[in-house]
């Protein structure tokens, strides 16, 4: 089953809506409540990155009967030090992200804790891809 | 048996009496409700006993399954478990001496606050904040516990594994009459509720375990009697046994803030089902952090504003703060309290209770939810309610599950009208199915 939701850059108050989308749907389909946790924490931190720091992105959603595929794909500045973005705690958000209760330097490290498998691409200047894995059983 | 699963749901709706109206089901949180034959019908795996659509529905076909009231006098010592709520029911010239006077006429030996319990109960929740995975979600409101329960089973775990007051009450005088050697079978511990959430809470609890209430007593309906016999000037020919033990704390507990201000840490209150809902879903995200204690009600303004509640709920809030202005911070009965009831305030783990919407194989379930997809698309999409069912998304899943048809839908319907592929006849048959023949007549 596939979904796709576009996300746009700057609009906090709209980051939320494709986590929110799927838990409900892997609600319905009976998914243990705690793969769905680890899918909305994942799901929501690369939703709210791309807001933080795109300006534009697309998620798309792959749900199967063995788990669910995220592919979160932005038009941004790119990530020019991977390694480092990974740092818990490492955090190049602005001041006024921060005022906002976002960009504590856990975004990354946090979705990739969550995810059974979890890939970047990233071109500077270009944009960001993230694969996000996770399985139902 | 068969009482046991009547009791499972607070709520009953009455076929003859009910006119599908629908009302009911654009207000259900778990859209448990549909109209079908002119009448709604409740799909009580959903039912969360918030009572919701009690609260909206014009002819009080929704009934509550409470007790009979007869059945107090079975018991030789008659005890009432009322909650501070109801006292602020009567407009303030009527007094409590009064109220307690005419409920031992009715037929009760004893009454006493439920709310009798707070001070030792918020003792135990700061001693279980401490040590708990944070933010623990009180469990005092039955129908957020239900509803976690439905819809937010990841929650689980934050809820409280502590007793409501209400429990620890009962318990304290099951204990008191064990203590005074008084037969079981001869003391009755009856509740006063002002919410449908209750009744089932105490007729079928979470958290394994058995509640020592013998009966629940439906708040509308003993109002009603008491504010009679009030009005009537009934003689008092009997005397009452008055335990009427409270503190400032116990007689606002109810009202929105009066459990959460209490607790050490960072606390929240939330109150109306809509705020609650939507709060769940973004602690659910784990997009609200640092905090400790969340008091949750599904009523907005609390118990004040019980499903079973007269008075307007901001005045009956009002009645209560001026109430616990008069009252002390202490009670003489908080010692005995917390010898009696430290033991027994712990409850088990909660199970959730899922709601399979489609299917347990997880293929089938993909499988039918993606028909349910394709087939919302094809509905308009303005949730009219005219097909029985809440929502054009509703309709679509009742249909993957065969329980609705796609030419429920009065729009799809008149389409194929005009096309020619059903008569006007049939269109007709399918309205009269969904909302009776009988309406139609005049």
């Amino acid at each position: 089953m596939y979904f796709e939701y576009k996300v746009v850059g700057g609009d906090f108050t709209i980051a939320g809506v494709a986590s929110s989308q799927v838990k409900k749907t892997l609600k319905q389909l009976g998914i243990d409540s705690s793969i769905i946790k680890r899918v909305v924490v994942a799901l929501y931190e690369a939703e709210v990155n791309v807001v933080a720091h795109a300006y534009e992105g697309v998620i798309y959603v792959d749900i199967k009967g063995d788990g669910i595929k995220l592919k979160v794909e932005d038009k941004g500045p790119g990530i020019p030090d991977v390694s480092l973005a990974m740092t818990k705690g490492f955090s190049t958000a602005s001041s006024s992200v921060r005022e906002m209760g976002f960009g504590a330097g856990m975004g990354l490290p946090n979705i990739s804790d969550n995810a059974d498998s979890f890939r970047i691409e990233t071109v500077v200047d270009k944009g960001t891809t993230l694969h996000i894995e996770i399985k139902f059983h | 048996m068969q009482i046991e699963l009547i009791y499972n749901r607070a709520l009953h709706i009455s076929r003859d009496i009910c006119i599908g109206c629908s009302h009911c089901i654009k207000v259900c949180p778990t859209e448990a409700l549909r109209v079908s034959g002119g009448k709604a019908g409740i799909h009580a795996d959903w039912c969360i006993d918030c009572g919701e659509c009690y609260r909206v529905c014009p002819t009080r076909a929704i009934r509550v399954m409470d007790d009979d009231f007869k059945d107090i006098f079975k018991f030789k010592h008659r005890v009432l478990l009322v909650p501070s709520i109801f006292f602020a029911q009567f407009e303030d010239a009527v007094s409590r001496k009064t109220i307690y006077d005419i409920i031992g006429e009715l037929g009760f030996t004893e009454v006493c606050a439920v709310e009798q319990s707070i001070d030792t109960l918020i003792d135990e929740i700061n001693h279980y904040v401490k040590r708990a995975q944070e933010p623990v979600i009180s469990s005092f409101c039955p129908a957020v516990v239900r509803l976690i329960q439905v819809r937010f089973p990841s929650l689980i775990d934050n809820i409280m594994k502590l007793l409501p007051p209400i429990e620890i009450t009962a318990q304290y005088y099951k204990k008191r009459f064990e203590r005074d050697s008084i037969d079981e079978r001869d003391y009755g511990i009856f509740y006063l509720t002002p919410c449908i959430g209750k009744i089932a809470a105490v007729k079928s609890p979470v958290g394994g375990y058995t509640s020592p209430i013998n009966g629940v007593i439906n708040m509308d309906f003993f109002f009603n009697k008491v504010y009679l016999a009030y009005k009537q000037k009934v003689p008092i020919t009997t005397s009452i046994r008055v335990n009427s033990a409270i503190s400032s704390k116990g007689v606002l507990y109810p009202t929105t803030g009066g459990e959460s201000k209490h607790v050490e840490g960072n606390t929240l209150a939330i109150d109306g089902m809509n705020n609650v809902i939507d709060f769940l879903e973004k602690l659910e995200n784990e997009e609200i952090k640092n905090v400790d204690f969340l008091e949750i009600r599904a009523c907005d303004e609390s118990c004040a504003g019980g499903i079973l509640c007269y008075r307007n709920r901001f005045l009956a809030a009002q009645t209560l703060r001026e109430f616990a202005a008069q009252m002390p911070d202490k009670h003489h009965l908080i010692h005995d309290y917390k010898y009696t009831c430290s033991a027994i305030v712990h409850m088990d783990k909660i199970e959730p209770r899922s709601m399979v919407k489609y299917d347990r194989n997880i293929d089938i379930a993909i499988e039918k939810m993606e028909n349910a997809r394709r087939l919302k698309k094809l509905l308009p999409g303005i949730d009219c309610g005219a097909c029985g069912a809440p929502s054009c998304e509703a309709l679509a899943e009742d249909i993957v599950r065969g329980q609705a048809k796609v030419n429920d839908c009065i729009f799809l319907r008149t389409i194929l009208e005009k096309r020619g592929e059903i008569s006007i006849e049939e269109a007709i048959e399918i309205m009269e199915s969904i909302w009776g023949a009988e309406r139609f007549n005049n």
